[in-house]
């Protein structure tokens, strides 16, 4: 007995979460969604995410045993990654397109730089963000309308009696840029004096349109909407969320910060009748937002660590998604958000490091 | 009425399995055959060795003197000779000169213990004296000498005093078994406590999961008409923590790398108190503490009595001895004791429980890289950055990890409980703390 006991340093009892049960957790969080985009956009929204997932595990499997370190596949780490990489892609993708963008996450995002707990940058994103940057046809073109919905979320009916049937072939957020793009040329020519009777019928057409968008929250809610494999389903999202948030795998500072920024800047900036006549409904609904703000800024490894920090990177993803919705060439900023900030948590968590109990000002 | 709540930022709730042992009435249990009293009991100087083998020793004498302010005596705790002083393993770490009383089984106390009646006349002096005499060490753990924290200097004048029954540690239950047992003895140490520093506000502080000692406080003290508040706190480790308690309690935030009197508190765990009475009243030294034996490797947990001294593995035939799945011996508590390579090692003033853990309960394995969930900077009760210090030590940056306060941590262990990493900061801060005194007194 005597030469059997065990000495090490205090505490002697721990907490029964380990890094693998985290991961998990957040897989079966990611369950609901992945469902949904099956369903939504059939079967091969689901060969696209076993794609996904298996090029995740094998290259991180091969380069580790390459590399002669040991294997850790068995984390869950490189499964979250290959799901992710699978809801940020159309659904029609080419099967390679999943192939090629897990495989660049875990070799380029994740491994390089020490593996799992190091890396800057969520996998994930930076995969999507190559297979946008190489392959963008594939990446920016929706076709699949989901099962008992339309692509743009507008009530076919909707499209019929106004008319939008030309215009309502894309996602909700395209819809929206294209559009707000119109009215303001519109604006620019009304101020101009200029008779225009086309453009005007355009920027009419741009007008119902727009308010149609405001009319499919219910669409956007459930799912019913074109977009990427996991991010149209608000509903299905939140509940994978809610999971995270019982089980204490995210907090609530990352996600509430980034969706209450959005909503408040579009409010302020994104109507098309001046400043504060903006849906921030619709803004928060729509796009990659939700999967975004409660999946992917709160990605443990890649945001801050302080409790400051965390709001500062929520609202800096907010404005950036914000600023790239309004402005940017692309409808939809999400990624790129998280992507900036995260390269900004090192400073984040420098200048947000908390106060020691007791610690005083001076000196 | 309290309206505010009354906590503290941070801390875990681990499993408490207080349930092994909290209804266990206190046992006595018989001196051993030997005691092993080493010199080093406390913080501060050793004391001196004042007896010489073979030396004859009665109950209560003094075997080893104060050397210095900051030092307490000890006695014999069993009567019979000395049979050896040399190093023998500490609870503490490593090992430490030691003396070896032989017991011969009588019994006999020092002539001059007796009760003194009146005795809550004397004046301050003298009861610190007494103190002083009798080796009064905290018996939380800290093993701070008693007589030095009821010295404050003159600049410095306490004005609350706070028991501290919290015990919020998982597992130890001596202090709630006394608090029940002994009520009345605790409380005449409080008011001996506050005669002492003159001070005027006096707090019972105690966990909300030990009501029956909470009711038995507030009896108590309402019988013995005294000026102090019984404050039943929310279970949270590290409720007891010195710094945290105050803050719980007063609201007032101990300066970091400052002491409780700087911001006019002291605290004092219920033995100690308890010891305070005996020492006080009777000029009892202290010979004898409360241990609580427990832990799911142990076949039957206690709270017991025992000798000062009395090897550990005494104390574990004791109560039944260990189970076959036994791994580790703490120690004190799960989140805060040391663990023990051997049983020789015996029980000393600070020694508040003996746990020997399986398996289950260490659920030990090996640390993987950390992924920066927070959970550690969410818990840590002195807002600290575990996890950045942690990553500076693992690459010997000692400069970076005492900038970002490492010398802050009172290491309560509340970042290595919830890390799903099972990274072993604890370990780390104490190496760095280690490394970092020394480079500043290689400065200096």
């Amino acid at each position: 007995m005597e030469n059997r006991l065990l000495v090490s340093a205090s505490p002697h009892i721990a907490h029964k979460d380990s890094v693998q049960k985290i991961m998990f957790g957040v897989v079966i969080a990611l369950l609901p969604a992945a469902i949904g985009g099956v369903y939504f956009f059939g079967a091969q929204a689901a060969w696209t995410i076993v794609l996904a997932i298996l090029s995740a595990m094998i290259t991180e499997a091969l380069i580790e045993k390459l590399t002669k370190k040991p294997i850790t596949i068995a984390d869950g780490s490189a499964i979250v990654t290959g799901i992710l990489l699978a809801f940020n892609v159309p659904p029609e993708v080419p099967w390679w397109i999943p192939v090629i963008g897990s495989a660049f996450a875990i070799a380029i995002g994740k491994i390089p730089f020490g593996g799992l707990g190091y890396n800057p940058m969520n996998p994930a994103l930076l995969g999507r963000a190559f297979l946008l940057a190489s392959w963008p046809s594939h990446m920016t073109i929706f076709k699949v309308a989901p099962r008992g919905g339309s692509l743009s979320g507008i009530n076919p009916h909707a499209i019929v009696n106004y008319g939008l049937d030309a215009i309502t072939s894309a996602t909700p957020l395209n819809v929206f840029k294209t559009q707000r793009g119109i009215l303001s040329e519109w604006r620019d020519v009304l101020k101009s004096g200029i008779e225009n009777p086309v453009l005007q019928a355009k920027a009419n057409l741009a007008n119902n349109a727009i308010s149609q968008l405001s009319d499919s929250y219910a669409n956007l809610f459930w799912g019913k909407v074109g977009g990427c494999i996991g991010e149209t389903s608000v509903f299905l999202l939140l509940i994978g969320a809610l999971y995270l948030i019982y089980k204490r795998y995210i907090g609530l500072r990352i996600p509430l910060t980034y969706i209450g920024t959005v909503a408040l800047l579009t409010w302020i900036f994104a109507g098309t009748e001046g400043f504060f006549s903006g849906d921030p409904l619709f803004q928060v609904l729509s796009g990659g937002l939700i999967l975004g703000a409660f999946f992917m800024a709160t990605d443990m490894v890649t945001s801050p660590v302080t409790p400051k920090g965390r709001v500062w990177f929520g609202f800096g993803c907010g404005v950036i998604t914000v600023i790239i919705r309004l402005v940017g060439g692309y409808p939809e900023g999400v990624s790129y958000s998280i992507l900036l900030m995260n390269l900004t948590v090192p400073l984040l968590d420098r200048y947000t490091k908390p106060k020691t109990f007791g610690k005083v000002e001076q000196k | 009425m309290r309206l505010k709540k009354l906590t503290f930022k941070g801390g875990v709730h681990p499993h408490e399995y207080k349930e092994l042992a909290e209804d266990k009435a206190i046992e006595v249990m018989p001196a051993p055959e030997l005691v092993i009293i080493p010199v080093q009991q406390h913080i501060g100087a050793p004391a001196e060795p004042v007896v010489a083998v073979g030396d004859e020793v009665k109950i209560g004498d003094v075997v080893c003197q104060a050397k210095g302010f900051v030092s307490v005596p000890s006695h014999a705790t069993v009567s019979g000779t000395v049979k050896a002083i040399d190093p023998r393993p500490h609870p503490v770490g490593g090992k430490v000169l030691s003396i070896i009383i032989e017991n011969d089984g009588k019994d006999e106390w020092s002539p001059d213990i007796a009760f003194d009646e009146n005795y809550a006349e004397l004046d301050a002096d003298e009861m610190k004296k007494r103190i002083l005499n009798a080796g009064l060490a905290g018996m939380g753990g800290a093993t701070f000498p008693s007589h030095v924290k009821l010295s404050p200097p003159a600049d410095k004048p306490i004005d609350t005093f706070i028991l501290n029954g919290a015990e919020c540690e998982p597992y130890l239950t001596a202090d709630h078994r006394l608090m029940l047992e002994k009520t009345r003895d605790i409380l005449e140490g409080v008011k001996i406590i506050m005669k002492i520093l003159g001070c005027k506000n006096g707090y019972i502080a105690i966990e909300n999961n030990k009501p029956d000692a909470v009711r038995a406080m507030r009896q108590a003290v309402k019988e013995m008409k005294m000026d102090a508040e019984v404050v039943s706190l929310p279970v949270k480790y590290p409720q007891g923590a010195e710094k945290q308690l105050i803050k719980a309690i007063t609201n007032r935030k101990v300066p970091a790398g400052g002491l409780p009197m700087d911001v006019g508190c002291l605290v004092h765990n219920v033995g100690t108190a308890k010891a305070i009475f005996d020492a006080v009243s009777s000029k009892k030294p202290l010979i004898e503490r409360v241990v609580t034996v427990t832990g799911l490797g142990i076949n039957e947990p206690k709270n017991v009595l025992a000798r000062i001294g009395t090897p550990f593995q005494n104390l574990i035939d004791f109560c039944g001895g260990l189970k076959e799945n036994t791994i580790k011996i703490v120690n004190g508590g799960p989140m805060m004791g040391i663990a023990q390579y051997t049983l020789e090692v015996p029980v000393i003033k600070g020694t508040s429980g003996i746990l020997a853990l399986t398996e289950k309960e260490t659920a030990l394995r090996d640390p993987d890289p950390c992924i920066r969930c927070a959970r550690c900077v969410d818990v840590c009760p002195m807002n600290l950055l575990p996890n950045e210090m942690a990553r500076q030590i693992e690459y010997d940056n000692f400069e970076e990890a005492h900038k970002l306060g490492v010398l802050d941590c009172i290491e309560c262990g509340s970042c290595s409980f919830v890390c799903p990493s099972r990274i072993r900061h604890v370990h780390l801060f104490k190496y760095a703390k280690l490394e970092i005194t020394k480079s500043l007194k290689a400065r200096a």
